[in-house]
């Protein structure tokens, strides 16, 4: 299977080799498997196993010293023998030693054409094929001795058990032989596919290649032939090229055909679950562009810049012999074993779809890398910009593959590329915020921190204004994508903390206070376009939990990432979230106040147990912030006293007056865990658990007692949130039945 | 196309004073052509470098987002004077080229140009017969010539230019005939002044490239170049605030007798069928025109360019009733080179050569930023 494939696509060779499987083990395998089955097997099942193993060693040894020119029909041991090595090897393969003594049967010329057509035929290992028999074979094969029939069945068998064979060094050093099996015209298929197995660097030679060629004109275009020569090729480009018809698929006849059931067969019985391991990246490659306009990511294919090298002036370190070529590079380990002789494709921007070289080019240090990458896209991204460029509106399909495959990139190098920064800041003032949507946002996400001024206008100004004028969902997405990027900076600031090394054309500006003002720059932004968005979106609930996610990331930026840095939300998004309808929101905002807090004391603890002044610390304004928020929410949830108390001047304070020209009864008590829009469902819900035979609901019953079991009934609905803010900032005293609340930070005088 | 094609032009009168406008008797009206000409415009590029560049679009940023110079330097002097021998680049006039811009070049080396022309003869070879593995050095019927071209840069810190030749074998049997040239292109780079700043060693900055052939040529020769030395090709548009910046730096150049009228041609956007008009002006009355503009000493400035554009809009305009400013400038024709929004140039003047690539070069380099 793994064969037929890999002979199909000459550009990936190695998939027949390294799709061989640990043989070893699975002999061990075998050997314990075929004793646990010879004693799970009923017994007459085991006498015939045993039965037929030993009319199968008698055949093997009447083979070795079968006469010459025996004929079948009359010969019934030579029937009987044939039989029993057909039976074994259709069934459960041949064990290794069995194939030296057919082999040289087979070949010799012995039997008539018939008889050695059937035991070639039959030739299914069980385990491995050895190498010595396969040479000493291709010895016999040499003096001619068995028809050519037979020759062309025994090529074909090789094909189809090369990934069987134990090992294949003395099979390279017949390369010659094989080659010379080319000038029979019609082996000269198979030969050719045997050959593009067995090629390696150093078989590539200008005479064969000349020879090749003059096959070719005498042939003329044969795909068994193009694909050894696209082979050589790729070894050595300096001596042969050839371009490739688009079309062919399949480059060599099948040779499998004779053995394809009985390989099965074995197959599964000695491997139950067999599963090609194939992890190649083949993508479809589409149809015909213009030749600059390449979005198609170009093909991995190696570098030529060895080319010079060949002309032998001077010796070179890096031997060409030495090094792997691209296309080869298939697997994970293989990567691993050639990484001290790999080279990068000839075109750097075919890494992008190849996550073995990604792998190996974050690991090496060398600028020329990301500048050729650089320019590649930033010239692709602006070539095939379906807003930028005119007439561009049917590639937009595929321009978004391409905005995908390198956000891709970017979250596999956790990296952002400057070349798609680039491009985000001159097109996102042309952008309609449609086209291309989610990958634009995505793309966003990976803009690297600078804290160079034109962030304001190069992104934030064209952002807001796409971002008021379009759809609640966009908004969303805006919000989502700038909390990736707020995470990316924080990310990237904890993992690479001093970017000397990155020497990259344009260096960022990594002193903290750099930083500190880039992120505050950006939480800024996001509280101001968010309370204009709930205004736009009249307080969606929606939105709200986007842009409080957003402040999830915030509110932990002291403690999570070590930075001085504490932004609280503005009254314009606090207040909405704390009087929203939805018990989601205020659960979430209950959260965020929780981890504020902990991030707060624990900077206040860090300052004061440092006597000398640090050079950043969180203002005494946010303390204040937060303390007046805290009044707020402990007066809106739990002391029901929110419009006494809320000192905030955009808070709920109102003048008693003013309440009771309202004529709200118990105006006072509105705002409480049991009171509050959001909650009151839940203490519906309550009463309704607690007094099942009330016909009336009485609220004021929740109260004392029951005030505790109602939180540990909220607490259980999954309000986690609630109960952390509640547990961390209400002081309850035990013997007061309501519990009384503090304001607990004495820090706003500080 | 109207590359290569100069539409018809009507006698160009002296009409144009420089210093005052009057009134002219209609028979001696500037020469104008409304031809109903159909001019494919759709080329797959920005409709103008400006649209996706910051600040001033046009010239040269330093700097990311750095401020590109409002002003451009006056044109050099003409080289004639300079020890450069003009035959060498002789070759060079009368074509039109067309323009693309390349990022740098990765792994180049002036050394190996014979061995590069080995190896793209045979691709071109395996190229045009898909399928056939071509050996490389063997001769074929395409021979491809690489060359270095060391006179044509601009400062010391330029790489020489590169020129790419296909030449048809003649037949064996009329050996005495030359070789036939079926195609030319060139890379270079003239006043790239370092860029990309700390670009390293590996890389060759040959931003502009400009082709005369075959299409199916260029595309082949370009996809080699792109394969091998990781670089990016793409047509290189002029935008009509270039053609404008070209028709006043090239009215200025002191032409002698030689100089032939100066063409401007405005294609009129969003009507159902291609309209053009074409606007000739006698050099000595454009030069008289520019000279009262032209004030800043040893540089032109964007403000000089509007002023002298719209002299000669208003001077339209009263004539004909028609603003050009209204319409989209396509072509430039001088008697220095004749550019076309669309990305091609004819070079007509040895002398003013160089001047006219760093110009280009400026442009392509603009657009690889």
């Amino acid at each position: 299977m793994q064969q037929e494939r890999s002979s199909q696509t000459p550009k990936q060779p190695l998939q027949v080799r390294k799709s061989q499987t640990d043989l070893s083990a699975w002999r061990k395998g075998r050997t314990t498997n075929g004793e646990k089955s010879v004693q799970n097997h009923q017994s007459p099942d085991g006498q015939k196993n045993d039965s037929e193993q030993g009319s199968f060693e008698q055949a093997l040894s009447y083979f070795k010293k079968v006469p010459d020119r025996v004929s079948l029909r009359k010969n019934t041991a030579l029937q009987k023998s044939l039989a029993a090595v057909e039976t074994i090897a259709l069934q459960r393969g041949l064990p290794p030693e069995g194939f030296h003594v057919l082999l040289k049967v087979a070949l010799s010329g012995k039997l008539a054409d018939a008889v050695n057509a059937r035991l070639l035929k039959c030739l299914v290992p069980a385990s491995v094929v050895p190498e010595g028999a396969v040479v000493s074979a291709v010895s016999l094969l040499c003096v001619s001795k068995c028809s050519s029939n037979v020759q062309l069945l025994f090529i074909r068998w090789l094909i189809t058990m090369f990934d069987y064979i134990d090992s294949k060094e003395q099979l390279h050093a017949l390369y010659a032989v094989f080659f010379h099996l080319l000038q029979d015209e019609k082996m000269c298929p198979y030969v050719c596919h045997l050959l593009y197995l067995l090629t390696r660097k150093e078989n590539v030679k200008p005479f064969r290649v000349r020879r090749l060629l003059e096959l070719q004109a005498k042939m003329g275009m044969q795909c068994h032939l193009q694909a050894l020569l696209s082979l050589y090729k790729l070894f050595c480009p300096e001596l042969v090229t050839i371009t490739l018809p688009g079309k062919t698929k399949n480059f060599f006849k099948n040779s499998e055909g004779p053995w394809k059931a009985a390989m099965n067969t074995v197959r599964q019985r000695n491997f139950p679950v067999h599963q090609p391991l194939l992890l190649g990246t083949a993508q479809p490659q589409s149809r015909k562009r213009k030749w600059n306009a390449q979005l198609i990511v170009p093909a991995s294919s190696t570098s030529r810049n060895n080319l010079e090298e060949n002309r032998g002036s001077h010796v070179d370190l890096y031997s060409t012999s030495q090094s792997f070529p691209v296309e080869q590079l298939q697997t994970f380990p293989q990567l691993l074993h050639n990484i001290h002789r790999l080279e990068f494709p000839s075109q750097m921007a075919s890494v992008l779809t190849n996550p073995l070289l990604l792998h190996y080019m974050n690991c090496v240090k060398d600028e020329s890398v990301y500048l050729r990458l650089h320019f590649w896209m930033s010239q692709a991204l602006q070539e095939e910009c379906t807003w930028c460029v005119a007439d561009n509106h049917q590639n937009e399909e595929e321009f978004k593959i391409f905005l995908e495959t390198i956000y891709k990139t970017e979250c596999f190098l956790q990296e952002g590329f400057s070349s798609c920064e680039e491009f985000l800041y001159k097109s996102l003032p042309l952008w309609d915020g449609v086209c291309c949507q989610s990958q634009v946002l995505k793309l966003v996400s990976w803009i690297p921190l600078r804290s160079f001024s034109g962030m304001k206008s190069q992104l934030y100004d064209p952002l807001a204004q796409l971002f008021f004028t379009s759809s609640l969902y966009f908004k969303c997405g805006v919000l989502e994508s700038l909390t990736e990027l707020l995470q990316n900076w924080l990310n990237c600031h904890m993992f690479c903390p001093d970017s000397e090394s990155e020497s990259q054309v344009h260096s960022l500006d990594t002193t903290l206070s750099g930083l500190l003002n880039a992120l505050a720059e950006l939480i800024n932004f996001v509280g101001r376009i968010s309370t204009a968005a709930l205004r736009l979106e009249r307080k969606s609930s929606f939105l709200l939990h986007f842009i409080l996610s957003f402040y999830e990331t915030v509110c932990d930026i002291y403690l999570r990432y070590n930075l001085p840095l504490l932004i609280l939300p503005p009254a314009g998004i606090f207040y909405p979230a704390l009087l929203s309808m939805s018990p989601v929101i205020l659960n979430q905002l209950c959260y965020l106040m929780y981890r504020y807090r902990t991030n707060l004391v624990a900077a206040k603890k860090n300052e004061l147990s440092k006597k000398k002044s640090l050079q950043f610390k969180i203002s005494s304004q946010t303390y204040r912030e937060y303390n007046q928020y805290v009044i707020a929410m402990v007066g809106c949830l739990w002391t029901s006293n929110v419009f006494q108390k809320d000192t905030h001047p955009q808070g709920l304070r109102m003048d008693e007056e003013l309440l009771k020209a309202t004529a709200v009864q118990d105006y006072k008590t509105s705002f409480n865990i049991v009171y509050h829009p959001a909650m009151i469902g839940y203490a519906v819900q309550f009463l309704q658990q607690a007094f099942p035979d009330e016909a009336t609901l009485n609220f004021s019953l929740i109260k004392g007692k029951r005030w505790n079991w109602y939180l540990e009934f909220l607490y259980a609905q999954g309000l986690e949130g609630l109960k952390a803010f509640i547990e961390s900032s209400i002081n309850r005293v035990s013997r007061a039945p309501h519990g009384k609340a503090e304001d607990h930070e004495s820090e706003d005088r500080v | 196309m109207a590359a290569g094609v100069t539409p018809p032009r009507r006698a160009a009168p002296r009409w144009l004073t420089g210093r005052q406008f009057k009134r002219r008797p209609a028979g001696a009206a500037p020469g104008l052509s409304l031809a109903m000409e159909s001019v494919d415009v759709a080329v797959r590029t920005l409709p103008s470098i400006g649209r996706l560049s910051r600040g001033p679009p046009f010239g040269r940023a330093h700097g990311r987002f750095g401020f590109s110079p409002s002003g451009r330097p006056l044109p050099p002097a003409p080289r004639s004077e300079e020890n450069v021998d003009l035959q060498s680049t002789a070759f060079l006039l009368h074509k039109r080229w067309t323009l693309y811009s390349v990022t740098p070049l990765y792994k180049f080396s002036d050394a190996h140009l014979r061995n590069y022309a080995r190896l793209l003869s045979a691709f071109i070879a395996a190229e045009k017969q898909k399928g056939l593995a071509v050996e490389i050095g063997i001769e074929l019927d395409i021979k491809v010539a690489v060359s270095s071209l060391p006179d044509l840069k601009g400062s010391d810190q330029d790489h020489a230019a590169i020129l790419v030749q296909l030449l048809s074998r003649s037949p064996a049997s009329s050996k005495s005939s030359e070789d036939k040239l079926i195609w030319s292109g060139w890379f270079c780079c003239v006043s790239g002044d370092g860029f990309p700043e700390n670009l390293p060693e590996d890389f060759t900055c040959l931003p502009l490239f400009l082709a005369n052939g075959a299409e199916s040529y260029t595309s082949i020769v370009g996809s080699w170049f792109q394969k091998t030395f990781d670089c990016y090709f793409r047509r290189l548009a002029i935008s009509p605030l270039s053609l404008s910046w070209m028709a006043a730096m090239w009215t200025g150049c002191k032409m002698g007798k030689t100089a032939s009228a100066i063409e401007l041609i405005f294609s009129v956007p969003s009507l159902p069928q291609p309209l053009d008009i074409s606007y000739a002006i006698h050099p000595e009355d454009a030069k008289a025109l520019w000279d009262t503009v032209q004030k800043t000493p040893g540089e032109i400035t964007q403000e000089e360019v509007d002023i002298f554009m719209d002299c000669l809009y208003s001077h339209f305009h009263r004539h004909f009733k028609i603003h050009l400013s209204a319409t989209k400038l396509v072509k430039v024709s001088t008697s220095i080179a004749s550019a076309h929004c669309e990305g091609t140039i004819k070079f007509l003047q040895s002398q003013y050569l160089t001047g006219v690539l760093m110009l280009l070069t400026e442009l392509a380099i603009s657009q690889i930023q």
